[in-house]
Parts: structure tokens; sequence; C-alpha cells
């Protein structure tokens, strides 16, 4: 047979792998919708999910199509980087168990302003923490959206650019407008399911060739031979490091966005008020944990496997570096694994833009809309939720013209890197602050939320990814960024004249550290 | 925190015709009809943050979190400034072509679930401290 008819029959198994997927995905947001009713059920599935459920959930949260098939090329045609590069995902959890996980199950209801507001003036507050989940939200899902459809080109020929947004775009406002929470999780713990079998079962058929002795495995990738941008034949040892980092203070300045921003990121948070309580959200970051940790360590197998067994060159000239991991799975396991690892990757693309769209409108609704307009009262009995409903439609059909705009050719890299760096230098710092610092106030959070988000802006603005010449030499601004945050949050506490309210702090320290009068779980 | 549900209460006034059971009641309510702001009264917050047992308790979670937070930091920075700074000792093999960069960066892996695994150890002693004050104050956890 020819290797076209070939590919095609691959890509149709792909396609229909792929409708499986969303047939599946359907019928859950349609059993959700059917079943849910109220705003904790909405917001929070109830509160209801167990601690493995929600730590599968946030792994497939936060594990996006960037990792998989960014770090898996990224490693397969440069090498250690790429790994090194993994590290900080994983590390990031330990802010979270720490610093924010349990505190805020006990203190919050649906959002992360809602312990930011706990002991402040609320206004004000939940306007500025909005502002930053949504940017937050909306720069992760728009990078996200234009990977999502210059991946489905690659993956599905014959699918446009266009059509596979206008798909992506449709489905997570179809999720997050009729099943809520509930109906979301469920997509994110199928999709953690599958990655994470995809992930184990390309790295058994890679280590199968190498009858799996890890000495042998690591020796083959100390020679890969490539060929140089200028037609050279260079030979090089994978597992040195600097192959394409050169500058260190780039690493140091990524690593700062990763570690203190993943505590920050919105869709990560508002994952936490869906179990019953701070014990199960801390049993639940520990699942996750597990489960990010062992996808992330077997990126060795899947990238490197890739440099060692097709060489960068052939990676090269099939697609790209972003079709590395498929590519690999083609040529171990044939065109059947190679589609179910391509509809694995769009499924992890679905999962993603799933859970930010729903912080966002969460976040609209519960902060903006109702506290921040309506002084925390709802007009009418289900507003809150009719208003998160219709942003989840406005945000998506935003996010769809806006990716179309842009076009395929964009580089949106940066957007992610700048979704970690406005987390880690506005939210972080602010949370940080009214959970530990008795003397805290309003103005104090509101400069800092502002200061960290627009700091992260303007220094990207002018950093290497916008500017031939730029004035801030750092890829990610969060080196300078997060200081400043915390900065500003400092500096306008002592600068104000506002007296904290101590009683505020009092009670808030015994419910975050105590969990009484935390929001309960639904009954059935 | 004001809850976002305002429910109007429908009942008539009380001693009206369809009044069956009388709305005033004596005595507290019973545990499970408190809404969350009746739940303890205000007073109670300050009483419980001014106990010994819970500041002991806030102490002996701040005495792991703070070190370890640390310690983790440090531990993840030393490898992008190993890598950038000393490319050299970081080439060092250890086992085989394994080289010390893939060691210590597949060493972060398990730092981060040992860490994990010893806070969950002690939180556990925590949750114990904190049923124990709950209950010295008569408040139901859940």
């Amino acid at each position: 047979m020819s290797p076209l008819p070939l590919a095609a029959a691959g890509s149709q198994t792909s396609l229909w792998i792929f409708l499986a997927f969303v047939a599946a995905t359907l019928v859950i947001t349609w059993y959700s919708a059917r079943k849910s009713s109220g705003a904790s059920a909405y917001f929070a599935a109830g509160r209801r999910i167990t601690g493995w459920q929600n730590g599968l959930a946030v792994a497939g949260d936060y594990m996006s199509a960037a990792s998989f098939l960014g770090i898996a090329g990224m490693i397969a045609t440069n090498g250690y980087d790429g790994f090194m590069y993994s590290v900080g995902f994983l590390v990031a959890y330990l802010t979270v168990l720490f610093v924010v996980a349990e505190p805020l199950r006990n203190a919050g209801k649906y959002t992360m302003a809602d312990v930011l507001a706990y002991r402040l003036k609320p206004r004000p507050v939940r306007a500025a923490a909005s502002l930053s989940t949504l940017t937050v939200s909306i720069f992760y899902m728009i990078a996200q959206m234009v990977g999502a459809g210059v991946l489905v080109r690659q993956l599905i020929p014959g699918v446009s650019y266009e059509l596979a947004v206008i798909g992506v775009g449709i489905l997570m406002v179809i999720y997050v407008v009729f099943g809520g929470m509930l109906a979301t999780t469920w997509v994110q713990i199928i999709k953690a399911v599958l990655l994470m079998g995809g992930s184990i079962l390309l790295s058994i058929l890679v280590l199968q060739r190498y009858d799996f002795d890890l000495g042998k495995f690591f020796s083959s990738l100390t020679a890969i031979t490539s060929t140089t941008a200028d037609g050279q034949s260079v030979t090089r040892n994978f597992l040195t490091p600097g192959l394409i980092f050169k500058n260190p203070w780039d690493q140091i300045s990524l690593g700062m966005a990763l570690l203190l921003g993943t505590a920050g990121l919105p869709h990560i948070l508002i994952r936490f008020y869906t179990v019953p309580d701070a014990k199960t959200a801390r049993a639940s970051v520990v699942w996750a944990m597990i489960i990010i940790g062992l996808f992330y360590i077997m990126t060795t197998f899947f990238g490197f496997g890739a440099a060692s067994l097709l060489g960068p060159d052939h990676i090269a000239t099939n697609g790209g570096t972003n079709m590395a991991a498929p590519e690999l799975a083609r040529f171990l396991g044939g065109e059947i694994f190679f589609a179910f690892i391509c509809a694995v990757a769009f499924a992890t693309i679905l999962a993603v833009v799933a859970g930010l769209t729903i912080s966002a409108s969460t976040s609209f609704a519960h902060d903006f809309f109702v506290n921040v307009l309506h002084h925390g009262k709802e007009q009418k009995a289900g507003e809150e939720v009719r208003v998160a409903r219709i942003t989840a439609f406005v945000v998506g059909a935003l996010a769809i013209v806006i990716a179309i705009i842009l076009g395929p050719s964009v580089n949106v890299a940066f957007l992610v890197g700048l979704a970690f760096a406005v987390a880690a230098s506005a939210n972080l710092p602010v949370m940080i602050f009214s959970l530990y610092w008795k003397r805290f106030n309003t103005t104090g959070a509101v400069t800092g939320l502002l200061v960290g988000l627009s700091s992260s802006i303007i220094l990207i603005l002018v950093s290497p990814d916008f500017m031939k010449e730029p004035l801030f030499p750092l890829k990610n601004p969060a080196l300078v960024s997060v200081p400043l945050g915390f900065l500003g949050a400092w500096l306008g506490t002592i600068l104000s004249k506002e007296k904290p309210d101590e009683a505020k702090f009092t009670e808030l320290m015994v419910r975050a550290n105590t969990g009484l009068g935390a929001e309960k779980a639904s009954a059935h | 925190m004001s809850s976002p549900h305002e429910d109007k209460d429908h009942t008539p006034t009380v001693g009206s015709q369809t009044d069956i059971a009388p709305l005033g009641r004596s005595g507290p309510k019973p545990e499970h009809e408190r809404t969350a702001d009746e739940d303890i009264d205000p007073v109670q917050w300050s009483r419980i943050a001014d106990d010994a047992d819970f500041k002991a308790l806030v102490r002996r979670k701040l005495r792991l979190i703070v070190p370890a937070t640390l310690f983790f930091i440090v531990y993840y920075f030393l490898l992008p400034i190993g890598v950038g700074w000393f490319p050299g000792l970081m080439e060092k093999k250890v086992w085989g072509a394994v080289n010390l960069a893939y060691a210590y960066a597949l060493s972060q892996f398990f730092m981060a679930w040992i860490l994990a695994g010893i806070y969950v150890a002690a939180a556990a002693g925590w949750d114990r401290s904190e049923h124990a004050l709950l209950r010295k104050f008569g408040v139901q956890h859940r």
C-alpha cells in the first residue's frame, strides 16, 4: 500500500476515536444537566467530587497539549533542556499543597476572590481579582484555541484551522453552559485517564525497543545526529544541558512563574471547591501530584525515545516538533496507535479549555456581576448561574473570533507564559498576604493585583517575544513582576490610612485553619 | 460573607390560619437548622483564635510549611543555577550515560513526592488537634 491511503486510514480512525470521546462527554453533559440545579451544583459540582476524582480532574485541567506535544517535541529535537522544563510543572504543586488548597476550601465559596475579599472591602477587591482571573483565563484559552486549530489541521487532514477552532469552541461552550462544573470535571477525568493510558503505552513500547534495559536506553541518547539549518550534520549528546536554553536567567524567571503561578491559576483553584472539605482538597492535590509527576517523568521515554528512534531530522520533516509524540506512536504501533494518540491530544485541549471557560464565567458571574454590581445579592433566584451560562457563551464566542483573527501562524507560546506570570505576580502575593498578614488592607490588595497584572503585561510587550531589540531581556517577566506584585501589595497597605478589620482577620484565621463554617457538600 | 440567595420567607405571619407549626421557638435552633451565619456566635471566633491550643496548632503548621517551602524553592532553583553556571559539574556521569543534570532533575520528582508525603502525615495530626479543639468549643465540624 502507498503511504497516502495509509495516512488517510489513520486519520479516519483518529476521527472515529475522537468522535467516540465527544459522544461520551456529551452523554455526561446531558446527564449532569439533568441532575444539577442550584449555584453550588453548577459552580462546584455540589462539592461531592471525591479526592482521587478531583486529583485526576486537576491533572486533566493542568496537563495541556503544550505539555504533551510541546515538551515531547522539545526533548525530541533538543534533548535535556525540554526535560528540565517539565520539572517545574510538578514542583509547583508543593506551593498549591502547602499554601493555598486547604485555606481556600475552608474559607471560600466559588472563586479565589472569596478568600481575598473576606476581610477587605469586597467590591474593589473582587473587581480587581475578577479582572486578573479573566485576563489569565482568556490569554490561556486563546493560546489553547490557536494550538487546537494548528494541531487538528495536522492530525486530521481535510479539517481547516477555522473549522477546528469553531468545533473546539462549540464543544467547550456546550460542556460549560449545560453541564457546569460536574460535566467539566468528568471531561477532565476521562481526558486524564486517556492521556495517562496513551503515555504509559508509548513509554512501554519505547522501552521494549531497548529490551527494557534503561542503561541501553540512555546510552543510545549520547550520540544523536541531526542536520543544522545550514545543512551540516552534527552529532550531539542529548543528555547535555544547554542545547536550547542559552540564558540561565530565562530559566530562573520561568521557574519562578511556574512555582508561584500554578497556585494562582484560577481554573486550578476553583477545582478545590468541588470536594466536600479541606482534607479531601489535600488528598486531591496528592493524587494530582502522583499523576502529574508520573506523566512528566514519562516525557523522558517518549521525548528521548522519539529523538533516538526517529531522529530530529525525521521529526522536522514530518510535521515538526509538535508531531514528535504522534509520529513516534505511528512508528511503534502503526496507524491505529497514531490515531489514538492524536485523539488523546485533541481530548487534552478540550478538557483544558472547558476548565478555563468555567473559571472565567464563574468569576464574572460570582465576583463581578453578583458581588460588584449587585452588592452580593441576586436580583432573581438563579440569576448567578444564568449570568455564568451567558458569560460562558460570550467567552467561547470571543475566543473563537480572536483565535480566527490571529490565525494559525501567530506565536502563542508567550500567552501561556504570560498566564503563569500574571497568576504568580498578581494573584499569589495578594492571596498570601490576605491569609497571613494582619495589617493587609483593601488598598494593598487592589494595588498588588493591578501592579502584578500590569507589570507582567508591560514586561511581556517589551520582551524578546515581541521586540527585535527588546527593552527587557527575559522571555518571562516573573523574576521582576513577582517582586513588584509583592511590593505593590505591601506599599499599598502601609501607605494607606485604612484600618484593617481585625475581627474579620481573626475569623478568617480560624476558618482557614479549622474549616469551621466552611461550605458543605450538598445532600443527594 | 453574604449569601447569594436572598429567599423571601413566604410563610404568613405567626398566628395566621395556615400557621400549623408555630414559628416562634423557645431555645436555640437544632444544629442542622442553623444557617452558616448563625453557626457560631461572632464572639467565639476570637475566643478560638485566642485559645492556646489554636495558637499551638497554627504554630505547628507553620513550623513545617515555612522550612519545607524554603527547602523546595532552594532545591528547585539549584537545577537552573547548576545547569546555567556549572555545566561542567552537571555533565559528570553518575550512572552509565546518565549525567548529574538528568539525575538531579529526576530527583526533583521524588523530592516533591516525599515532601508531599511528609506534609500529609503531619496534616493527619493537625486534623486530630483541630477536631479536639472544636469539641472543646462545642462546635460541630460537619
